[in-house]
């Protein structure tokens, strides 16, 4: 058992931080100072500089354009990331669809689809839940009909209706769960296809959310055509991709590198606020406790990170213990909302989210402090929500 | 002992209820403010001519239902369960309190003006550096021959852009965080030298910060003892968190039934989810809370008037904080996706109870503030 770095580890640290300071795009960086909302264009700036210099998928194999980098490296990437406060790469093509494809996919269709998500010049989007299937997504009712049509080649039509599709609003092809056969059992009828968003009979809707943004959407499909060879992996086995996409994206829900750094935040904002005796905020016996006890929490996540992390290096699959990392991991990024809200006082109450940072009432870190709190609250709702983790450790690891 | 209520308290209740579910749904709330003035005032006009409410806690004496603080919790309980941001607690309650409480020789007239509807006021208490620190005051009101002359900076007041007048707390003497040397005035929002920047809440009020130069008032616009006042603030803050906690009754009430209602039409897995154990415990939990804050609210309500006023407020503050994040926060998790969204109320009912987690003074504040009173100064 050893907990240094290595000085190999150090000397990659200090190559990816020096690399992130001089590459970072300065208007992106601007933008997210002013708290300024978001174009498509900025969410891929940082993508695609990472893409030139390669890095910007270190997950994947090494042959299609992963970094070869051991475990240890892609937490340092990971860490300093956060440090830095880069905007997150979007995941959906990246860390959600990739592997379904380098995994299931023939070579065909990982020729076609890689090299775009690499580059980010596809923004893809995740067609899984619907109206009536979210935590019970296998009884999921999009229906895919096999055709042939006037042109001999055979296609799906898809009609249904998919929800909480984030950032629908800005894809161009999507990957979605389908019913093939209505008559098998539920997980066993269901295809993967992917969609291109412009096909005619797709339809995107807002759901505006409750801290009044526009992250999220329901797409409808109304005799939407799809060339059979969009599908990945076999008719009807759609499901074992689905569940496979899933570990990945549990796994890097822990966002303990993103957390350090909202603690980070959180004691700054402390510091500067005062207490109800003056002096600072974080010198009240209250503040102070709550701020040890999430330090704590975070770190029995961090360590269990970094065990879970061991044993994929040793050749092991994130298993069905990442729920306990994303159960814990977004309880600590929405403990960590809360205590911002807390800390920021009365200036959590103002709404000037719409205004950017510099509105003129109150300081910064405040304006954005309730609607985070109320926007984290998804975070124990989506990729399975904390109560479908539970069951799933209870079912796949204490086997009860 | 009797926890039961007057037949004129139930009938104010059903009064209440009866015009807020006519006019006050959530698409006509959504609708009120989603444009300016961002409240109604036709609505405030009802209350005062139609229902009669604005007067429910002054004696007949002065033109009032002649009730008192359970009159006030009756009113903001039906506010809570209907999300009304109409500045019953700022005028009634607060206003009202402070004109009551300190024999002001326009207190009559005053309170005349609130019952007709006429007079609106907003408590402007915070500070942008006071936290919740009552006394923690930089702005100043000097004594200039007759008047005085006040000069600050007030932080969030709610319900501002909607009021005539303003309550002011200022320091007419000592140091910034001093006991003695509080004062409190009542400001015409009007009143030359008084600025605002209005701006939406997160949870659909309208407040502004309140910025005083050289704002000149008649001595008469002094409430209470000059330099002594902190007292009555203290009373009269003691009242609005009692309110306060029975609002957040309303709000919890309808979080749990939305709950309930909700987890009984969803299917999945082939059953409603109300049928799986763990979220049956999950709102038995809820359930629990929303009783003790009801329990609470009643004995800080009933406590006022008594020596264990300041305690029993916080303790009822603390508990009804616990239980507005709880509950809040579990309703929301309950209803999945859909607890994420604009167009369902429960979204809207969370952001109100988390916001009243903090009003008045957060949990922590009032955890501090009980175990001094109760358990005295730590070794």
């Amino acid at each position: 058992m050893n907990l240094d770095f290595t000085p190999e580890d150090n000397a990659f640290r200090e190559e990816v931080r020096a690399f992130i300071a001089d590459n970072y795009p300065a208007a992106l960086r601007a933008k997210q100072e002013a708290g300024e909302t978001l174009g498509k264009d900025d969410f891929l700036l940082w993508h695609k500089v990472l893409a030139k210099q390669g890095w910007i998928a270190p997950g994947w194999p090494k042959e299609l354009g992963g970094t070869g980098w051991t475990p240890t490296q892609k937490y340092i990437w990971s860490e300093e990331q956060a440090r830095a406060d880069t905007l997150g790469i979007l995941p959906f093509g990246v860390s959600m669809l990739a592997p379904v494809l380098y995994t299931f996919g023939t070579d065909e269709q990982k020729a076609k689809f890689l090299p775009g998500i690499y580059n980010g010049e596809v923004w893809w989007c995740q067609g899984y839940s619907e109206p009536g299937a979210g935590s019970d997504l296998a009884s999921l009712k999009t229906k895919a009909e096999r055709i042939t049509a006037d042109d001999g080649k055979e296609y799906y039509i898809v009609n249904g209706q998919k929800t909480w599709t984030t950032l629908a609003q800005h894809a161009d092809w999507g990957f979605f769960l389908v019913r093939t056969d209505p008559t098998a059992k539920p997980q066993a009828g269901i295809s993967f296809l992917l969609i291109d968003m412009k096909s005619p009979g797709i339809s995107v809707r807002p759901i505006i959310t409750l801290e009044g943004g526009h992250e999220v959407n329901d797409v409808f499909l109304d005799n939407v055509k799809v060339p059979v060879e969009n599908r990945i992996f076999h008719e009807n086995q759609g499901w074992t991709c689905a569940k496979a996409l899933l570990a990945h994206e549990r796994s890097g829900i822990a966002g303990v590198a993103r957390s350090k750094r909202g603690l980070e935040k959180l004691r700054s904002i402390a510091t500067t606020e005062r207490s109800d005796s003056g002096g600072a905020l974080l010198g009240d016996s209250f503040c102070r406790r709550k701020v040890a006890e999430l330090e704590i929490d975070l770190t029995a996540l961090e360590f269990t990170e970094l065990r879970t992390l061991a044993g994929e290096a040793s050749g092991k699959g994130p298993g069905p213990e990442s729920s306990i990392l994303k159960i814990k991991g977004t309880e600590i990024q929405q403990r960590l909302q809360e205590l911002v809200l807390e800390a920021a006082g009365h200036y959590g109450a103002p709404f000037l989210a719409d205004l950017g940072h510099n509105a003129g009432v109150g300081p910064d870190y405040a304006i954005d402090a309730a609607g985070d709190m109320f926007n984290g609250r998804k975070t124990s709702i989506f990729g399975g929500s904390n109560e479908i983790q539970r069951n799933i450790i209870a079912k796949m690891v204490l086997g009860l | 002992m009797d926890f039961s209520f007057t037949e004129e308290q139930s009938m104010l209740r059903d009064t209440v209820a009866s015009y807020l579910a006519d006019h006050y749904s959530f698409d006509q709330r959504k609708a009120a403010l989603g444009k300016e003035p961002g409240w109604s005032p036709a609505i405030w006009k009802a209350f005062a001519e139609e229902l009669g409410i604005l007067g429910a806690p002054f004696s007949e004496e002065l033109g009032g239902l002649g009730g008192g603080p359970i009159e006030n919790m009756i009113v903001m309980e039906e506010f809570g369960k209907a999300l009304v941001v109409e500045p019953y607690l700022g005028t009634v309650v607060i206003a009202g309190g402070f004109l009551k409480h300190s024999g002001h020789a326009k207190a009559a007239e005053l309170i005349g003006q609130i019952i007709s509807g006429d007079a609106i006021f907003a408590f402007a208490y915070a500070e942008p550096q006071g936290r919740y620190n009552l006394a923690d005051l930089k702005t100043t009101a000097k004594k200039d021959g007759g008047s005085y002359v006040l000069n600050g900076h007030k932080a969030v007041v709610i319900g501002a852009p909607y009021a005539t007048h303003l309550i002011v707390t200022a320091r007419t003497d000592g140091g910034q965080r001093d006991a003695a040397g509080v004062s409190v005035f009542i400001v015409p929002k009007d009143a030359a030298g008084v600025t605002t920047r209005d701006y939406p809440t997160v949870d659909g009020f309208r407040a502004s910060e309140v910025y005083l130069e050289n704002v000149k008032v008649g001595a008469d616009a002094l409430v209470g003892p000059e330099g002594h006042a902190l007292p009555l603030i203290e009373t009269v803050v003691d009242e609005a968190i009692a309110a306060t906690c029975a609002e957040a009754c309303g709000v919890l009430r309808k979080l749990h039934e939305g709950t309930l209602e909700y987890t009984k039409q969803r299917k999945q897995f082939g059953q409603p989810i109300s049928a799986f154990q763990v979220l049956q415990h999950r709102m038995v939990d809820m359930f629990i809370g929303v009783e003790q804050s009801i329990s609470m609210t009643y004995m800080a309500t009933i406590k006022l008037d008594s020596a264990e006023r300041s305690k029993s407020a916080s303790a009822a503050k603390v508990q009804i904080g616990k239980a507005c994040k709880f509950v809040g926060q579990n309703a929301i998790q309950l209803h999945g996706g859909m607890g994420m969204t604009d167009e369902m109320a429960i979204g809207h009912y969370f952001k109100r109870a988390t916001m009243i987690e903090s009003a008045f003074g957060s949990t922590d504040h009032h955890l501090a503030r009980y175990e001094f009173l109760s358990l005295g100064q730590a070794a």
